[in-house]
């Protein structure tokens, strides 16, 4: 017979034996970022997504190129299952985030999508002041203190050069700022929530070129702190700030790897031709 | 050449002589109520209850009818308030774009639309029976709210359903659930809601045929939901029916009256809707 004590002991450490083996494995989880699995995704009868099977390195920018219709926007909402929203999406296959199928019926997708922060094609403000557009997500997350809602906004405010532009209208409404601000609103917005990963749907396309220019040089500061996955258009974007590239066709990936090596020693056929300008 | 540009001007024509058509009538409305109204207007008419009877007498005002319709009007733009705004967030947000349940509704609300008004009226009234209640305020105030509610939802949704996917997309992909997203959006759509109020406002308060049976009528002010209100659309029709002239007169005093207060409903409604949305995207 165990007496109750030696029981209690037992449990305490199995406990403990689990709390650090949870511990070691979110270490591993953070090397691993996402990975995805054999995933196929249908939209009514049509096939988009084709067994796309990738692995998106932490802590770069990971630049998704493709013609229109390739498939590229919808691969982006796979990861923030945006998808749920419309019940003629099918989507099989596995994303592992953090080493958790995002996809398994235990996961909530509101903790999915607070690890993804999205930065869309249009910046889209909320119908509310600069400053209640920041807070809004601290704030349905929980953050009630007016103390910590302040500082979070004036630091990603100051985290996307934004600050100094509007500190003294604050309370004024967002949609008064030029659209280059706007969209740099929406990424402040986007990271108060603390996302570990940024995804950009052709974040710059409705910008002017110097939008644009401070936009890029943000996503090349974010990628210190966070997984950064884009959809663009232009080649010469996913160049200039590209570490890894994934070439999308028809549903399925062509080609992916390094930038450098992407844009020089293309291996297939199909991918010398869309560098080259020949479909675009 | 030469057909088309005659075929220009034909058209050119026809779409003005429309357009004078319209002001012309307006102007002819406005201008038998206030030529025949204006000098049966007194304050008396806003201030006092109506001395001797509504059919004959000539003494007293309105006010039974102003405070009446104001009662009704208001009691069941809450009551359509209350059920339209869920109604129309659940059919644009919750259900799929394409969903056979909501063009369900969205028929079901084109058919009560199109049903007149006297028989909300008599419905109301069988209704009142069923329950056991005389005419009263509140029976009015249900039946004003089944007859301007399809209005007000079905305008709601359609100005909602031209809200760009961008804004809910953006809010869920902040972790927002369904129902902050929907908070947020409420705001957004203030100035919609605003206009389909208007609308039912319009429908409502200036309806006769609803009122008749189930707010009933009377020269005093309802103190309780249990008692009768008179309305303006009844008091204009009771005084229009008598033989005296110059009740006939206040008959159109009333309708200015009317007039005035939609006027000044819709005012401070637009003031308040550029207040709560002074952050509309």
């Amino acid at each position: 017979m165990i007496s109750t004590n030696q029981q209690l002991e037992i449990l305490t450490n199995n406990y403990v034996m689990e709390m650090k083996e949870k511990i070691q494995l979110k270490k591993v989880v953070n090397n691993q970022s996402i990975r995805i699995e054999n995933l196929n995704v249908f939209i009514e009868d049509q096939h988009i997504l084709k067994d796309i099977n990738l692995t998106i390195p932490e802590k770069s920018i990971t630049c998704i190129i493709g013609p229109s219709g390739c498939g590229k926007s919808t691969f982006l909402k796979t990861l923030n299952r945006m998808h749920d929203e419309s019940p003629e999406v099918k989507i099989k296959g596995k994303i592992f985030v953090d080493d958790e199928n995002i996809y398994s019926p235990e996961v909530n997708v509101i903790d999915t999508r607070k690890k993804m922060g999205l930065l869309a094609q249009r910046p889209c403000p909320l119908p509310m002041s600069i400053f209640e557009n920041v807070a809004y997500g601290p704030r349905i997350h929980g953050t009630k203190r007016r103390k910590a809602l302040n500082q979070t906004v004036i630091q990603y405010l100051q985290y996307v050069g934004l600050w100094e532009e509007v500190r003294g209208r604050i309370r004024s409404s967002a949609s008064r700022l030029s659209i280059g601000q706007q969209q740099r609103l929406c990424l402040a917005r986007g990271l108060a929530i603390e996302p570990e990963y940024i995804l950009g749907d052709e974040a710059t396309s409705a910008l002017d070129p110097l939008s644009t220019k401070i936009i890029e040089e943000l996503f090349i500061k974010l990628k210190e702190k966070y997984t950064v996955i884009l959809v663009t258009h232009t080649l010469r974007q996913a160049k200039r700030i590209a570490d890894n590239i994934v070439f999308m066709y028809l549903g399925k990936i062509i080609e992916s790897g390094p930038t450098e090596e992407f844009f020089k020693n293309p291996k297939e056929q199909l991918t010398k031709d869309y560098l080259s300008g020949s479909f675009s | 050449m030469r057909i088309k540009q005659i075929e220009e001007k034909i058209f050119k024509v026809i779409m003005m002589g429309a357009a004078m058509i319209i002001l012309g009538l307006l102007l002819y409305i406005i201008g038998t109520v206030f030529y025949r109204g204006l000098p049966a207007l007194t304050l008396d008419m806003i201030t006092k209850l109506p001395g001797g009877g509504f059919y004959l007498g000539k003494e007293g005002g309105v006010l039974n009818a102003i405070v009446g319709s104001l009662y009704i009007i208001l009691g069941s733009l809450a009551i359509s308030i209350v059920i339209s705004v869920p109604l129309v967030m659940y059919i644009n947000f919750y259900l799929p774009p394409k969903s056979i349940f909501s063009s369900i509704i969205r028929f079901s609300l084109d058919i009560l639309f199109g049903i007149p008004s006297i028989v909300y009226g008599a419905f109301g009234f069988a209704l009142m029976i069923y329950l056991g209640m005389r005419a009263s305020l509140l029976g009015g105030i249900i039946t004003v709210a089944m007859l301007i509610m399809p209005l007000m939802m079905r305008s709601f949704d359609e100005v909602t359903r031209l809200l760009s996917r961008d804004l809910p997309d953006a809010l869920l992909s902040l972790g927002a659930t369904k129902y902050e997203m929907t908070k947020v959006i409420i705001r957004q759509m203030v100035p919609g809601l605003i206009t389909a109020i208007l609308l039912a406002v319009g429908r409502g308060i200036g309806d006769a045929a609803t009122v008749l049976f189930t707010a009933g009528y009377t020269d005093n002010i309802p103190t309780a939901l249990n008692q009768p209100a008179a309305t303006l659309p009844l008091s204009i029709f009771f005084q229009l029916g008598s033989p005296v002239e110059e009740v006939q007169n206040r008959a159109y005093a009333s309708a200015i009256i009317l007039t005035v207060m939609i006027l000044i409903l819709s005012f401070s409604a637009r003031y308040f809707s550029s207040k709560f949305s002074k952050h509309k995207i």
